[in-house]
């Protein structure tokens, strides 16, 4: 059986999916440029081939591949020796966020009692456990539930939701917090420890025995396309930026959900390419390139084409995010000398799970590499743990550079929070500010 | 007779001045904004001109602010409200570098640099308590009329708490002290105080700094004023027409667009 099935997936992927795709964009007529904007990326059209495939193709994983969900901060190479399918509930929230239905997904969840407070991605996520609805269409239900508390605490109480119902084995790698200061040792010993003891009951999941050469395979790949992404950010250094952080945004997909696969590192290369040639040529995202500037935290996916839009007419380009940066800060230290130390390095130190100096030295360095004119805080009201210290790192950044800040309140994905004339008073008074 | 004008058209009233090429005020217009944005945008700025003698043909540069800054018709450019009420208070007090507007739909705590520029700001935008509607929602139950409120407030003889929290739970909070025989100076001063509170932490937000200016509807309520700096342990200076700043900080960039920056 699991081999008809297997068949069945390797024929959808490698035949049947990309032909279908292809002739969907075949059909698609090619939309108006908006003059506020550059060109579009050329990598666009082979992002949203690779992202329809990768969760069209979920569905027939099903028997064929074990299928994992995996939170954003986890060491994912531990499970692609082992053929796991991966899908990545915070992607698809954020999916469902940009599709405009994240509201009414997280309701299946708010109705069984999960408040409105939680994270929406949990909610979103729940909710669509609850009801099947997905903007992706059918994705299957998790083998195994793959988490690590380096992103947050909540991810732990909602992956222990899903094991419960789903009925499938939930791993937990707990990440101590780093504070600054203290030998970090200990800490990324116990996270390096767990990794090694998870392995057997991974491969009795996969039921497939853990190859070292795939492994040490997919670590590499990881650490390649982790590098190669950071070289796409570094890109927009360059005056005017041939690509908005806003775009970034959105080609950061595969970087979080295809990590340590060939297909992740080749797109990355040839969006480096691109994003290299528009430098060379002088291309810019905005033609009207006056103000840089520094975004913290995640998009609000559901605003994101209208905040584009918003900055683009002030002439208002976002060049860096702590956000985006994430995927480039540690995962290019992936080395294969000692494998499971360096995806304990590389995992353990994610900004998120490190204290509020570190973010600090973060932002600044980011403020002064990009020489930015202001930093937007995006205090997103459930995400806690990102949206923490906001007004504290406010104050230290206007006291060392001489930047202007605005804080947005909004939410990643839940557009209940949002309020677009208040917004839009806030970022133009904003950018107003910039004028000098 | 060359003038600027500048219309700001709030959630509350429409509000229009119009300055001569001196910068002098020639002219002001105060009217209810009700549901027609453009037309009470318009009938501001034809009072604030008839005011001063003039008609539309002496309109030089005209710039619209304030939630409904979109629509005010022929305006030579839009700017927000932040913007502008920050270059009023600027303007009638050089040495300002904060400022407390408490207006109908927000409230915003703006820190200022030389000029009136903008340096920083905060708001309260996502709840009614602490904007100038708590005042009129509570005005309602106590019967005092928005601008009876802080005359009553000024007699109160005690203190009394009241949750700074939901203007709608307030006004629950405020009609059961009332049952209570709690009198009406001293829930009007509890209310005062509830959101003084919240105005405190948006002015911490923003960096608390002297000499400070409170405008807005809300600089009208002298207990509110005292309540806000109690808190503060500050003193706020207070425009003769403190609900005029952000229309004349507009006129003052529309001169400013013809004839250059202008020094007070």
């Amino acid at each position: 059986m699991r081999l008809v099935r297997e068949a069945r997936f390797r024929l959808m992927k490698d035949l049947v999916l990309p032909a279908a795709l292809k002739a969907r964009e075949g059909r698609r007529r090619p939309g108006k440029g908006d003059p506020l904007f550059g060109p579009p990326l050329k990598c666009g059209a082979e992002l949203k081939r690779i992202m329809a495939r990768h969760y069209a193709l979920a569905k027939y994983a099903k028997g064929a591949r074990p299928v994992a969900y995996v939170t954003s901060g986890a060491p994912v190479e531990l499970l692609r020796p082992l053929g796991f399918y991966t899908l990545y509930p915070e992607n698809h929230s954020a999916l469902c966020g940009a599709r405009k239905v994240g509201e009414r997904i997280a309701l299946h969840a708010e109705a069984r009692g999960f408040s409105p407070d939680l994270c929406s991605y949990a909610r979103i996520d729940l909710g669509h456990a609850f009801s099947g609805e997905s903007p992706a269409g059918d994705l299957p239900a998790p083998d195994l539930l793959f988490c690590t508390t380096n992103i947050c605490q909540t991810v732990l109480y909602w992956f222990k939701a899903l094991a419960h119902h789903h009925r499938v084995p939930l791993v937990v790698l707990d990440t101590p917090y780093l504070h600054g200061g203290q030998d970090e040792g200990p800490a990324l010993r116990y996270f390096r420890d767990q990794m090694v003891e998870v392995v057997p009951r991974l491969e009795r999941i996969a039921r497939r025995d853990f190859d070292e050469s795939r492994f040490l395979a997919a670590l590499e790949s990881s650490r390649r396309a982790s590098l190669l992404w950071g070289k796409v950010l570094e890109t927009l250094k360059a005056r005017p930026a041939p690509l908005t952080i806003f775009d970034a945004f959105v080609h950061l997909m595969p970087v979080v959900s295809l990590r340590g696969l060939p297909v992740c590192e080749r797109y990355y290369e040839g969006l480096l390419a691109e994003a290299e040639e528009r430098v060379r040529k002088g291309v810019a995202a905005v033609p009207g390139e006056r103000f840089r500037l520094l975004w913290d935290n995640i998009a609000i996916w559901f605003a994101l084409g209208s905040l584009a839009r918003l900055f683009a007419r002030a002439g208002a380009v976002p060049v860096a995010a702590t956000y985006t940066h994430a995927w480039a800060e540690t995962v290019q230290d992936l080395d294969g000398k000692d494998p499971f130390g360096a995806l304990s390095r590389a995992y353990g130190r994610i900004f998120l799970n490190r204290d509020l100096a570190h973010r600090r030295n973060l932002l600044l360095t980011l403020a002064r590499e990009y020489a930015v004119d202001g930093v937007v805080f995006h205090s997103a009201r459930s995400c806690k743990p990102y949206s923490i210290g906001q007004y504290d790192m406010r104050g230290l950044l206007e006291g060392e550079l001489p930047l202007r800040t605005v804080v947005l309140e909004a939410d990643m994905a839940d557009g209940r929070v949002w309020s677009q004339a208040q917004a839009e008073t806030r970022l133009e008074a904003f950018f107003e500010s910039l004028e000098r | 007779m060359d003038l600027f004008a500048g219309v700001d058209v709030g959630s509350q009233a429409a509000k229009a001045v119009v300055l001569d090429g001196e910068g002098r005020v020639v002219g002001r217009a105060l009217l209810d904004t009700g549901p027609d944005f453009p037309g009470s945008a318009r009938r501001a700025l034809e009072e604030a001109l008839a005011r001063a003698g003039a008609g539309a043909e002496a309109l030089r540069v005209l710039v619209g602010t304030g939630y409904g800054r979109a629509s005010v018709a022929g305006a030579h450019r839009v700017v927000t409200e932040i913007t502008c009420h920050a270059r009023g208070v600027g303007w009638l007090f050089p040495q300002a570098r904060l400022l407390l507007d408490v207006g109908g739909q927000d409230s915003k705590a703006i820190r200022l640099g030389p000029g009136g520029k903008v340096e920083g700001f905060a708001m309260n935008d996502k709840c009614a308590a602490g904007t100038g509607k708590f005042l009129s929602v509570l005005a309602q139950s106590l019967r005092t009329g928005v601008e009876g409120l802080g005359p009553a407030g000024l007699r109160a003889a005690k203190e009394l708490h009241l949750s700074s929290t939901c203007t709608v739970f307030a006004e629950s909070e405020v009609i059961s002290l009332l049952s209570r025989g709690e009198s009406v100076p001293d829930v009007a001063h509890a209310v005062h105080m509830a959101m003084a509170r919240r105005l405190q932490g948006l002015v911490r937000q923003a960096g608390l700094r002297e000499p400070a200016v409170f405008t807005g509807g809300g600089a009208l309520n002298a207990d509110l004023v005292r309540s806000v700096e109690g808190l503060l342990g500050i003193r706020f200076e207070i425009p003769e027409e403190p609900a005029f700043t952000g229309a004349l900080g507009a006129a003052l960039l529309a001169r400013e667009m013809a004839r250059g920056p202008l020094t007070p």
